[in-house]
């Protein structure tokens, strides 16, 4: 039995995160995790996905590469080193976050943990002897989610046809042809990666358009890109039935009325992933949850439980490793009592999907602006009018600018392209200081850079724009 | 790199703190994050981290001693680094009143206190000045370090500087007029943002005007003879030592101006009681001295006014406020008196309503009573109770005749307001009861 100041349960992104914000405010830190540090971000998420797209990606374009001048001969595609590699950078990262644990002096305590009365944990290791441990100021459920299926569907996990992001993270070769269901950025992404490595994929949404929380002159653009690279777009589809083999699996998809058949090697099932609140003795602990089964926490990020308090994706969407980063923070400074100590942005949390082209947001959807009838004024700006997308030959996608066309303050920010969600930042940043369009443009922006698609989009807002 | 150790905001409304307890000791090594002192705040007692490593040189402020937000209560150094200059641009404290502060006194000679300025009266533990607002400033010449940098990193419009606001917010500002010195920051820093302005802008002219934001009022440190004043007359007469002060006006050109007033409309019909609330309004912000509140070490002379009125009501009495009411013309004025009053024996007056005054009036000539004396309404240290407007036989230039008088008496708490004081503020009124005119000069 030991004691520390806080007890994170998860080393994820939120709950390391956190640790170390804890550590550095002078707070005796340890943290629960099973597996490895960094959580399914570093492990099953997006770390290793990315590792993968950019192999991906580098097999698109030394496929174009003559138009270039570089003709690499006879390319061969092999997914299982690529999956070798990517699971090498998993394991480097998670790495980094053991030796930012060391640095901070934050122990891990490896187990399974579950409150064990008000101000205490028990830590279960893998022998399955159990330990407990006092937190004194907190305790912080960071547990995450998991991935799951969708039996409604008829479509189990079950490790060899019907797969989830975990499993085909480590698939030794890419399959002949794959089904994806569920066109968020998990599904999207592997969507690409496949495709990429020669599978003929076909991705099925329930919703009428891929990346459905994207605005949807996003959306149709990267519908048009995909099925320009031969993936098989079907949007507004359900899974009527599944037939589940030991080597394929057979769909029946109604799609407008019509029913259509399709038999596939696997299925990637991508349509949400779980939070994890089983076995954590939640409710001994009085720690109540939401309808939608995440736990529910207040503005302090507080459970309804004294003392226990829950960040990253077990405490709600976004389920995304920044929102929970960024949870992790605020829980440690709101703990430390520092002043000014601001609220978790929620209204400004970016997305990216890496897919290529990338997609990048910030901020509402013109069809959201709709709903809400909130007045907007545009600004587009294409990347094929951008010297610096034609240089690199990818010219696909625009900027997106949604602002008040009175005050300019930028309302919501979507970008489709190479490279959308570094470019992203910029709005990011502008939206968070309440910089409007003007600043945007004001700062100088260089030549070339796909950076000046921006400044254009804020211009072209204004009525001003140069380039187009 | 020495690090100063400031009182810090522990609390969102945190004003100033009171070291509860140092823990730890001069000459104590001490890494960014750990605990130095206890720190009582208006809410509960906190603790005050050290924000960069060192050893604790020394503790500026004293065990039991209170300090401002931003004021400077430590230094942490490196064990021979010289602090004599951050020393030096701190208010000194007095070292007796720190309970044990002499045992432990820093050994290092190049570690002097601070070196008194030439021609100001050392000042005491319990004065607290903020830096920026001290009157007594170094004198020009003489041997006094020049220039170390102010200590406190003050709320920037506190320093009458512009107000941290980020652009939209300034946007939306300059759209609806409003002055972003009155707007409270809750952004990063205390920054003004978009959110502050949309809480202005919706809780309607009459709630935003709170008398404590930042940059409305001066807090005056209090000299030794005004606490002197202050224990002697508590120990007196109680804990308000009042005092009254009488004196009559002559209300005939008022009344010929609230008659000229209603003959071009019966619009412009305005009672004597709002034209003596906008004179008592307008004297006050003339006098800050007089408008202003006893916070125990300190007064708080305030640059708005905000005057409280009195209302009967059915079982007692209310005293919603009329927020600037000196920058509010007559007819504005009237009107939310009137509006005021049906409000409170309504008793739908909302909290923001009647809390926030800056001085008061009471009015009972509408009961026939001649003169009163009404009691203080803490913290503000006056109020004026006016009675009824009569006529009366006065001698004018030797000669008898009849004219409209009234008679208001003002109670002053003696710690903040001197008998002389309180005359001056009275006559003024009088002034421009007499002569209306001077309310608008």
């Amino acid at each position: 039995m030991a004691s520390y100041d806080v007890i994170f349960l998860g080393g994820g992104p939120a709950g390391y995160v956190g640790a170390i914000r804890c550590a550095q405010l002078g707070m005796s830190t340890a943290v629960v995790e099973r597996e490895g540090l960094g959580g399914t971000c570093v492990l099953w998420g997006c770390i290793p996905a990315k590792a993968l797209l950019e192999s991906a990606s580098l097999a698109v374009h030394v496929q174009h590469g003559e138009a270039f001048g570089v003709t690499a001969g006879n390319v061969k595609l092999d997914y299982g080193v690529a999956m070798k590699r990517s699971r090498a950078v998993s394991q480097q990262n998670s790495k980094g976050v053991e030796f930012l644990f060391k640095k901070h002096k934050i122990m891990w305590l490896k187990g399974t943990g579950r409150l064990a009365g008000k101000k205490s944990v028990a830590v279960k290791n893998a022998d399955g002897k159990e330990e407990t441990h006092e937190a004194k100021k907190a305790i912080v459920i960071s547990t995450g989610s998991r991935v799951r299926g969708l039996p409604q569907a008829g479509l189990e996990l079950n490790k060899t046809t019907v797969l989830s992001s975990d499993e085909v993270l480590v698939l030794e070769r890419a399959p002949k042809t794959m089904a994806v269901i569920g066109a968020g950025a998990v599904g999207c992404e592997f969507a690409d990666v496949f495709s990429a490595f020669g599978t003929q994929v076909t991705l099925i949404e329930v919703l009428p358009s891929l990346l459905p929380l994207e605005d949807a002159e996003v959306s149709a653009e990267l519908a048009r890109s995909f099925k320009k690279r031969k993936i098989d777009v079907v949007t507004g589809a359900k899974i009527g039935s599944a037939k589940v083999g030991k080597d394929s699996v057979t769909l029946t998809i109604d799609v407008k009325g019509e029913s259509k058949t399709l038999t596939v090697e696997k299925v990637l099932v991508a349509t949400g992933r779980a939070p994890n609140v089983e076995d954590l003795g939640l409710k001994e602990g009085g720690v109540q949850l939401t309808e939608r089964g995440f736990i529910k926490i207040d503005a302090r990020l507080a459970t309804t439980a004294e003392g226990i308090y829950a960040i990253g994706d077990v405490a709600g969407p976004p389920m995304l490793a920044h929102k929970g980063s960024r949870e992790g923070i605020v829980f440690a400074e709101m703990l430390a009592g520092l002043p000014h100590v601001q609220p978790v942005p929620y209204g400004n949390v970016p997305n990216a999907t890496y897919c290529h082209p990338e997609v990048a947001s910030v901020g509402s959807t013109e069809q959201q602006l709709k709903n809400k009838n909130v007045a907007y004024k545009v600004g587009k700006f294409p990347f094929s009018a951008n010297g610096r997308a034609r240089t690199a030959g990818e010219t696909e996608g625009f900027v997106k600018i949604l602002a008040d066309p009175k005050y300019g303050e930028i309302l919501g920010a979507h970008i489709i392209g190479a490279h959308a969600t570094e470019l992203i930042h910029e709005l990011v940043v502008a939206r968070e200081n309440e910089l409007t369009i003007e600043e945007v443009d004001l700062a100088i922006h260089a030549h070339p850079t796909l950076s000046e698609a921006i400044a254009e989009a804020t211009l072209d807002a204004m009525g001003r724009v140069i380039h187009a | 790199m020495a690090t100063k150790v400031v009182m810090e905001a522990l609390s969102p409304t945190m004003e100033e703190g009171r070291l509860v307890k140092w823990v730890k000791n001069e000459g104590d090594t001490v890494a960014k994050g750990e605990v130095l002192a206890e720190v009582e705040t208006d809410k509960a007692v906190m603790e005050l981290v050290a924000r960069g490593d060192g050893v604790l040189r020394k503790r500026v402020l004293g065990e039991g001693q209170t300090a401002p937000v931003g004021q400077l209560v430590g230094v942490i150094a490196a064990a021979d680094e010289d602090i004599g200059s951050i020393l030096s641009s701190a208010p000194a404290a007095d070292e007796t009143a720190g309970g044990g502060a002499a045992t432990a006194a820093p050994a290092t000679p190049s570690a002097p206190a601070a070196p008194p300025t030439p021609g100001t009266p050392a000042p005491t533990a319990t004065q607290a000045p903020a830096a920026a607002q001290a009157p007594s400033a170094p004198a020009p010449s003489g041997p006094a370090p020049s220039g170390p940098a102010p200590t406190a990193p003050v709320p920037p419009h506190e320093n009458g500087g512009r107000p941290r606001s980020s652009p939209l917010a300034r946007r939306l500002a300059s759209d609806r007029g409003l002055d972003l010195g009155r707007v409270q920051g809750s952004g990063p820093g205390g920054r003004i943002i978009k959110r502050d302005i949309e809480a202005a802008t919706t809780a309607g002219p009459a709630a935003t005007p709170r008398p404590t934001a930042a940059g409305d009022y001066t807090d005056v440190p209090l000299t030794q003879i005004r606490k002197t004043i202050a224990r002697r007359l508590t120990e007196s007469i109680g804990p308000i030592p009042t005092f009254y002060l009488t004196m009559e006006a002559d209300l005939t050109r008022t009344a010929e101006l609230r008659q000229a007033m209603t003959e071009a409309g019966n619009e412009f019909k305005v009672s004597f009681n709002d034209i003596i609330l906008k004179a008592v309004a307008t004297a006050l912000a003339r006098h800050p001295e007089v408008n202003a509140h006893w916070l125990g070490d300190r007064v708080r002379q305030f640059n708005r006014v905000h005057l409280g009125m009195a209302v009967a009501i059915e079982d007692g009495l209310i005293t919603p406020v009329l927020f600037d009411a000196d920058r509010k013309g007559l007819g504005e004025l009237s009107q939310e008196a009137r509006d005021l009053a049906a409000k409170a024996r309504a008793r739908k007056l909302t909290p923001n309503e009647y809390t926030g005054s800056t001085f008061s009036v009471s009015n009972l000539g509408m009961f026939g009573i001649d003169q009163f004396t009404a009691i203080i309404n803490p913290p503000e240290s006056g109020i004026i109770a006016v009675g009824a407007v009569e006529e009366k036989p006065v001698v004018v230039d030797g000669q008898v005749v009849v004219r409209k008088r009234v008679r208001f008496t003002m109670s002053c708490d003696h710690r903040v307001i001197d008998g002389a004081t309180g005359a001056r503020f009275l006559q003024d009124v009088r002034r421009m009861l007499e002569n209306p005119l001077m309310i608008v000069y």
